[in-house]
């Protein structure tokens, strides 16, 4: 049988959500490099161990159920547009896939397998971003524990109001066209969370509490890492409109591309102005930040608009980074890059939205600036809130349990040797450490030949020291 | 005029540099250095082989000062560099022949005196 015009574009949509999903799984590599490059040496590679394991927490958590939770539906209800008020209920372990009605992404013709895939690449963004405020002093399984239960329940839960048909998008129309505050305000949300309960890193403040600086290691990798982030935003951006019948990605990849211009930009002079420095950091921040900012408005508002929009997040996130650096310790800036921005970014739909895009995406009304009114102003507000308080209240419980069972940071001495060594056995850079760089280490010497004297051991040999009598 | 060369732990920096600042030290010189004494290193492991860490990371602070502050400057690093724990270095005292400051040309311990003028080109 000849397929018809409507199986062809369903087969092309799928196409490019599946590409769209793959460039946003690519920005796992750059929140990867981004938090190598912010953090010392001797916490390099417990980054990368980090970033596979949620990466892989994530999808598994998402596949059994996260995706039934943010999508599913037992059936399509009688006014066509919603899964359920709080949370889907359909499609457990992704159970008869095909047949599953998710009727908030049925505006796109693009295959059932294609949504799950690109909508389980933004919840690994969500997970990666929590860690940035983390870096240096967190106990790794701490990573493992939350991560399952975001994947499973904390994001999946919140996507649903806002992308799944939940409350929050049909009884009060809040948009959020690629997740300002879905993917990255709930990021930065359980980033605080984490970090009120972590605290600083050694010697972040002075005995008269004044922030020191602990520069990281590598700013060609963050380089790195937010050049792949900006290129992965353009999955993220323009694969939201799950379809390519209209063109109306290509719009959304220029409005794309003008946010992470007038981030960087933004950004760059205001701490030019501050510090009379064109700093490396606060440029890559920006970038993020505009490119955050713009996320929520991408699908909503002209091409100019993306201009002010991210120039204001880039402004932002450098005062916000200077602001928050005084009492909080957050290596990457992630609370200011996704959660200030985040917040601007979804407020910024309610002011710039244009009404007849509103109107095609079906979802709200125009903001502020054209209708003169404050009603979508006052949906997205109450969308920031209605997100950042169930987060957060959920993600401190959990850290809080973490950290009276397991144990949210490692001891003083291990967080001076470094994660790498503590947590995974060997340096990130072994050669940076090494008495003669290129030389070997050798196995150590049977116990009975050794000095009587041992120091307490560290990390590994630590928690096999006793079974083994070796201490 | 002696030279005081202290073996410490690279977190005690700041402290030592601070001690050695209020007792008016002209100068010092941190350099990188890997060694051991009794903490004999450690045991980890890398891709499922133990492997044998026996040199630690420390920092050398060398500085060079006038006979009379030697004793203060021995004591005041003994204290900024002291935690406890096995591992917290030495500090040793050597004589030095002479001493010539490039710039000038001048020789011997004024060069290594502390003049109190404040310092230029810091905290702005």
């Amino acid at each position: 049988m000849e397929p018809t015009i409507q199986d062809t574009i369903g087969r092309i949509d799928t196409l490019w959500v599946l590409v769209a999903g793959v460039l946003v799984f690519m920005m796992q590599a750059g929140f990867l490099l981004l938090e190598v490059g912010f953090s010392r040496m001797k916490n390099a590679g417990t980054i990368v161990a980090k970033v596979i394991a949620n990466l892989s927490i994530a999808g598994i958590c998402y596949w059994a159920v996260g995706f039934a939770l943010a999508f599913g539906a037992t059936q399509v209800p009688a006014d066509g547009e919603t899964a359920g008020w709080l949370a889907g209920n359909a499609g457990f372990f992704l159970n008869n896939l095909p047949d599953l009605e998710i009727p908030a992404l049925a505006f796109s013709a693009a295959d059932p397998a294609a949504k799950f895939f690109f909508q389980f690449a933004f919840l690994a963004v969500s997970l990666a971003i929590v860690w940035g405020t983390t870096l240096e002093r967190i106990k790794f399984g701490a990573y493992l524990i939350y991560a399952v239960v975001f994947s499973a329940v904390i994001y999946p839960v919140i996507s649903h109001w806002i992308f799944g048909g939940g409350w929050l998008q049909v009884n009060f129309g809040m948009q959020d066209f690629a997740g300002s505050t879905v993917i990255h305000l709930l990021g930065a949300t359980g980033a605080l969370a984490a970090l009120l309960l972590l605290g600083p890193r050694q010697g972040k403040y002075g005995a008269d509490g004044k922030p020191n600086v602990i520069p990281g290691h590598s700013m060609p990798l963050v380089g790195l890492g937010v050049l792949i982030l900006f290129v992965g935003w353009f999955g993220f951006n323009a694969g939201s409109t799950l379809s390519v019948a209209d063109g109306r990605f290509a719009e959304v990849a220029i409005v794309t591309v003008l946010g992470g211009a007038a981030g960087a930009l933004g950004a760059m002079a205001t701490i030019w102005v501050i510090t009379r420095s064109f700093d490396i950091g606060m440029t890559g921040n920006g970038v993020i930040a505009g490119l955050v900012g713009i996320t929520a408005p991408s699908g909503y508002v002209e091409y100019w608009a993306a201009i002010p929009i991210s120039l204001i997040a880039g402004i932002l996130v450098v005062v916000s980074i200077i602001a928050i650096d005084k009492r909080l310790d957050d290596p990457i800036g992630a609370l200011s890059a996704h959660g200030v921005a985040g917040i601007w970014g979804t407020l910024a739909a309610g002011l710039f939205t244009a009404p007849r895009l509103a109107e095609y995406n079906a979802v709200g009304e125009g903001g502020l600036l054209y209708t003169g009114s404050f009603d979508q102003l006052g949906a997205q507000a109450l969308g920031v809130v209605a997100a950042f308080t169930s987060v957060f209240v959920v993600s401190f419980g959990v850290f809080f349990l973490i950290k009276k069972t397991y144990g949210l940071r490692v001891t003083a001495e291990e967080e001076r040797h470094g994660l790498d060594l503590v947590e995974h056995g060997m340096w990130g850079y072994p050669e940076q450490f090494m008495p003669v760089p290129g030389t070997q280490y050798h196995q150590p010497v049977p116990p009975v030949d050794r000095p009587a004297a041992r120091p307490a051991p560290l990390g590994v040999a630590a928690r096999g020291a006793e079974s083994k009598g070796r201490a | 005029m002696k030279k005081v060369e202290a073996i410490v732990r690279a977190e005690q920096l700041q402290s030592v540099q601070d001690a050695l600042d209020d007792l008016g030290v002209s100068g010092l010189t941190v350099s990188e250095v890997m060694g051991c004494g009794r903490q004999k290193g450690y045991t980890e492991q890398y891709r499922g082989s133990r492997v044998n860490i026996s040199l630690l990371p420390k920092l050398k602070v060398e500085s060079v000062v006038p006979d009379e502050v030697v004793g203060s400057v021995v004591d005041a690093l003994v204290s900024a560099a002291y935690t406890g724990a096995t591992g917290d270095g030495r500090v040793f005292t050597y004589d030095v022949v002479d001493a010539v400051r490039i710039r000038t040309g001048e020789r011997g311990e004024e060069t290594v005196r502390h003049t109190g003028e404040a310092p230029v080109g810091w905290g702005n």
